[in-house]
């Protein structure tokens, strides 16, 4: 029986970086197993489940992505004991100085990321925020120590503890898109004791922070008939433009746009509305910046679809989310999941019937 | 009469017929993404014309119609391409109940956009992009740009069950022949459109015509990518339309006002592309598209090395490699309200474009590059 | 090797017109390979060995074409406007000289801009071959040119345009040269096009499907006066890419690359660079995935007429290719 909170705190204590997921993939691994048919790992690292559907084979199959690599930095230079960085994922820097990190070197060495004072800075960087380039991370080791543990190219998290906050929230660092992966995980459990026809494929995808490799590669090797991507979006919060956010804790957002396909948008949001499940829409004028945008045009293309959580402070320490919209969002999977139709792509259409 | 003599009076012509065609084309609204209206008018019109035809699941029409010499591989499997999606906007956000905040899909010039009527959604419900009047604005006002964010469509006094968040607009102007010219929105890429909707009704022998009616390539090549690599083919060529920027240059002595970057010309005939920011044309077809209106006296161009993109660029990566190249009918505004072609530069275009398709074998392929 | 280099980055081959370069390629592998032929856009490929157990399909690639810039004007007095192939930079361009695939030479100038300190943009610049008119003038819009600088060598350090990355195709060249045995399908790919978007390795590697992908590319250094901070030197030896702008190394080919150095006690470095990427990226995205690296040659004032590198790193990147190429490969 999966307890979402602790499984959340699990998530996001694991560290998984773009690139270097496996100590999370081990996690997820371990949680899906009891919940899946078939595990394997995909030649980029993703993680790939397979749950048998019920229908006779041929069975058609549908693809849920849930991207599991988080946002980080790595070790540029060692000068002094002092590590230099650079990001992994897209950081802003303003967000940077004074938050503790772990290193991973040798061993995993606790650190916290340090402005220097101007005086140290070229001429153009002593006013206003510090680019990353000349931030250190400060080990509190001697420089023979550090030499010996950490070398260019290791990685380094965040180390933020996840905090629970008011009104059943949670806080905390690579909530994108590990709490989109606890909602994949809650789908699969409740479709244990479902019936299913399709086969479903939830992969939990590499690298989306960066290339988007993982979803990229494990479309192309899957082929599944459909597809859901599911991420975060970005939540309603003081300083964020109004009209492009959306409030916690009033479900995910269906998106709509070049990378949803229409008849797959409007099947999933005639769910939503049977269950009484709340929902906005988020309209996507050009692309989704989720796995969606690769895995929509992977070989000859796959119908696909996006479904996110609204989740505040995006790419911080303190990314915040609603547990209830996790719990509606594998709600909304396992309704969908359940009943579709053997045939259903026979009856999808690109035009809504007028 | 000579076999070339039977070939040219089998080489589609632009008539009537086509220019309404056009006219319906540009006057659709299809914007990335939303390519309905254009898809059901393409299907329309070559279905009966194609040996099988069907819509993938990003929403590309593919249509192939084979060639006639006996000996299948003699014949070349040539993709084209012309996209069906134009620029325009989508709605985000309601204010109220009848005013909307957009925002553009594909490049446009945000200095484009104030002051215009649009047409929103599938039926077309006109609104518009207006803004504060002059005599409520300042001089130092006016030295800024309108940007983006201060815009919004306004469809009147109150809401429209047909207008809602996610609803596409395209800016509302109808097709018109002036003289020469023709002037519409979406000659980007209803030209290109219009174009192989007649190379398929009057498809070489020689050849196996894969036609891609392709969507989203304006926020992408998103559409041309899915098609290369179901149709597979020999040859890639996009049909796209080009910028002509054949204005005068202000910096330049009165009378020698002729500017040095001017992409295309209208007048100029096809532009046959050399390089874009999306492809370095295979240097092959370069060579055959040239000589081949050269020799058949089809005025033309070459567009000039430069930026932009066509669904070239997503084509030659498909796969292991296609070899491609674009052919496109010069226009002077694209991306704007109203661009302006002429209509002997579109028919010069298709005459190019199917004498050099009548005119390819596979030996063109072993040639040194 | 030396002469081999010098051969390599005096060939004129800008993307898209890597012809000359193929040819000089071609006739220095065509006797060492199982196999050797050239595919859709131009890539040369050369095959060599079987998979035996234990062994897997490695592709390696390196990039024939170099940054260069091609004709879109000729005025009326035969002065050439031109636009740029891949990354060019304008400093490097003002005072500079190319030279066009037809042989024709120039010297690269521009407008009066009122202010001697300004750089022009490229659009303020244009090339003068010595034509007095259009008519007469041997470039014709479309035509693409090289920069001109010739090979030099200041004892180990060996300098000329297009390091990048004719420096790569001589270390593969080498490297086919000198493999003997190995249990592992190795493809040697001269790939185009990659200065403008790896467009060449991502369709070698599509056809290919390999189980391994490894480029040899170049790589910044952070060795020069007040210049980026970075751990790679000229003189210590290859670097094992770990990051660049666009891919994420497999972690386990990073692994095998550093175990193999260092059991080999060959000397290397670790390369995190923040501007750029390589054929790599494009061969990693491929079909299902391909787990890859990159094998740089730490390499100064890339992208401009004059890169420079160290003769050493290069017959070091050899002997680390080799290393790794006669090896059963078990990543996990």
């Amino acid at each position: 029986m999966i307890e979402l909170l602790p499984l959340l705190e699990t998530l996001c204590a694991a560290p998984g970086l773009s690139g270097n997921e496996s100590p999370v993939r081990e996690i997820i691994e371990q949680t899906w197993r009891p919940y899946t048919d078939e595990l394997s790992v995909s030649r980029l690292g993703s993680l790939h489940a397979l749950k048998h559907g019920s229908a006779p084979e041929p069975r058609p199959s549908i693809l849920i992505a849930t991207h599991m690599d988080a946002i980080g930095l790595m070790v540029t230079g060692i000068v002094n004991g002092l590590l230099r960085v650079t990001e992994i994922g897209g950081l802003d820097a303003r967000v940077l100085p004074g938050q503790l990190v772990t290193v991973h070197g040798r061993q995993e060495i606790p650190g916290i990321i340090v402005q220097p004072p101007a005086h140290l800075l070229p001429a153009h960087a002593q006013s206003g925020p510090v680019p990353i380039k000349y931030l250190l991370v400060d080990t509190g080791l001697r420089a023979r120590q550090v030499n010996q543990q950490v070398r260019t190219g290791d990685l380094i998290s965040f180390a933020q503890e996840p905090t629970q906050l008011q009104g059943d929230t949670l806080a905390g660092r690579s909530l994108d898109n590990r709490a989109s992966v606890a909602a994949l995980s809650l789908c699969l459990e409740q479709l244990h004791t479902r019936n299913h026809a399709w086969d479903v494929w939830a992969v939990a995808t590499t690298q989306e922070e960066e290339t988007m490799g993982g979803a990229r590669t494990s479309a192309f090797e899957l082929r599944p008939k459909l597809a859901v991507a599911v991420d975060v979006t970005w939540g309603k919060s003081p300083g964020s433009p109004d009209h492009l956010t959306f409030a916690l804790g009033k479900g995910p957002t269906l998106g709509w746009g070049p990378n949803v396909h229409p008849g797959l948008h409007q099947s999933i949001r005639k769910i939503a509305e049977q269950i009484e499940m709340p929902f906005a829409l988020e309209a996507m004028p050009r692309h989704s910046g989720t796995d969606a945008f690769a895995i929509q045009v992977a070989a000859q293309g796959i119908p696909t679809m996006v479904i996110t959580i609204p989740l505040r402070y995006m790419h911080t320490p303190v990314e915040v989310v609603a547990l209830k919209d996790i719990q509606r969002t594998a709600r909304l999977l396992t309704e969908f999941i359940s009943q579709l139709e053997i045939d259903y792509m026979e009856k999808l259409l690109l035009e809504e019937s007028s | 009469m000579s076999a070339d003599t039977v070939k040219r009076d089998n080489a589609p012509k632009i008539r009537a017929a086509q220019i309404r065609l056009l006219e319906r084309l540009c006057n659709a609204s299809a914007v990335s993404g939303d390519e309905g209206e254009v898809r059901s008018i393409v299907l329309d019109e070559i279905r009966s014309h194609a040996d099988q035809v069907e819509v993938d699941s990003i929403g590309n029409v593919l249509a192939t119609k084979l060639g006639k010499s006996r000996h299948r591989k003699k014949r070349l499997r040539v993709m084209l391409a012309a996209h069906m999606d134009e620029i325009g906007f989508m709605l985000i956000h309601r204010e109220d109940s009848s005013i909307f905040r957009f925002d553009t899909v594909g490049g446009i010039d945000v200095r484009q956009l104030v002051g215009k009527p649009v047409l929103v959604g599938q039926d077309h419900i006109p609104g518009v992009i207006g803004t504060k009047p002059i005599h409520l604005t300042t001089s130092n006002e006016r030295k800024n740009t309108i940007s983006l964010d201060a815009l919004r469509i306004d469809i009147g006094l109150d809401s429209n069950p047909k207008v809602k968040v996610g609803d596409r607009a395209t800016f509302a102007t109808r097709f018109t022949r002036i003289g020469p010219s023709l002037r519409a929105k979406a000659l980007d890429d209803r030209l290109g459109v219009a174009t192989l909707i007649q190379l398929v009704k009057h498809a070489p022998e020689n050849i196996d015509l894969l036609a891609a009616f392709t969507v989203q390539e304006e926020v992408g090549l998103r559409g041309a990518q899915v098609a290369a690599y179901t149709f597979d083919p020999d040859v890639g060529i996009a049909l796209d339309s080009t910028p002509a920027i054949d204005l005068p240059d202000w910096e330049q002595e009165a009378g020698q006002e002729e500017n040095s970057f001017y992409n295309t010309k209208l007048d100029g005939g096809p532009a046959i592309y050399l390089a874009d920011s999306a492809t370095l044309a295979d240097p092959r077809l370069i060579r055959h598209f040239a000589d081949t209106a050269e020799a058949a006296g089809i005025p033309f161009q070459f567009r000039q090395p430069g930026g932009g993109g066509t669904d070239a660029g997503a084509i030659h990566r498909s796969r292991a490699g296609i070899p491609s190249i674009s052919v496109s009918v010069p226009a002077r505004y694209l991306h704007t309200a109203a661009g302006i072609a002429r209509l002997s530069d579109w028919r010069h275009t298709l005459t190019l474009l199917h004498t050099a398709l009548t005119k390819m074998t596979p030996s063109l392929l072993s040639e040194p590059r | 090797m030396k002469s081999l280099i010098q051969e390599l980055v005096e060939t004129t081959g800008p993307s898209g017109y890597e012809s000359r370069v193929r040819d000089v390629i071609r006739t220095k592998i065509e006797t060492l390979a199982d196999e050797v032929y050239v595919d859709a856009l131009g890539n040369l490929i050369a095959a060599k060995g079987e998979v035996e157990s234990g062994g897997k399909k490695i592709m390696l690639a390196a990039h024939m074409d170099e940054i260069g810039i091609i004709a879109t004007h000729i005025d009326e007095l035969g002065f050439i406007r031109f636009t740029t192939i891949g990354g060019v930079r304008r400093q490097t361009c003002v005072g500079g000289r190319v030279r066009f695939l037809n042989g024709t030479r120039g010297v690269i100038s521009y407008e009066d801009l009122g202010d001697v300190n300004k750089l022009p943009t490229f659009n303020q610049m244009y090339i003068d071959v010595g034509s007095t008119s259009r008519a007469e003038c041997p470039v014709r819009v479309g035509d693409v040119a090289a920069f001109d600088r010739p090979f030099s060598s200041f004892g180990d350090r060996l300098v000329s345009k297009a390091m990048d990355d004719r420096i790569g195709t001589a270390v593969l060249i080498e490297t086919l040269r000198l493999l003997n045995k190995t249990p592992n399908q190795v493809f040697f790919v001269f790939s185009v096009q990659e200065e403008v978007g790896l467009r060449g390795a991502t369709t070698a590697a599509y056809g290919l499907d390999p189980d391994i992908g490894i480029a040899v590319d170049v790589t910044r250094s952070g060795d020069t006066p007040k210049g980026v901070k970075m751990e790679v030197s000229l003189g210590a030896g290859p670097a094992v890419k770990v990051r660049d702008s666009g891919m994420l190394s497999d972690p386990r080919v990073v692994s095998w690359m550093v175990d193999t150095a260092e059991k080999e006690k060959l000397p290397y470095q670790m390369e995190v660079l923040e501007a750029g990427t390589t054929d790599a990226r494009a061969i990693q995205l491929t079909r299902a995935g391909v787990p890859a690296g990159c094998i740089s040659i730490p390499c100064r004032y890339i992208h401009a007429p004059s890169e420079m590198v160290d003769y050493n790193d290069v017959q070091n990147a050899v002997q680390l290719l080799l290393a790794l190429l006669k090896q059963e490969v078990n990543l996990e």
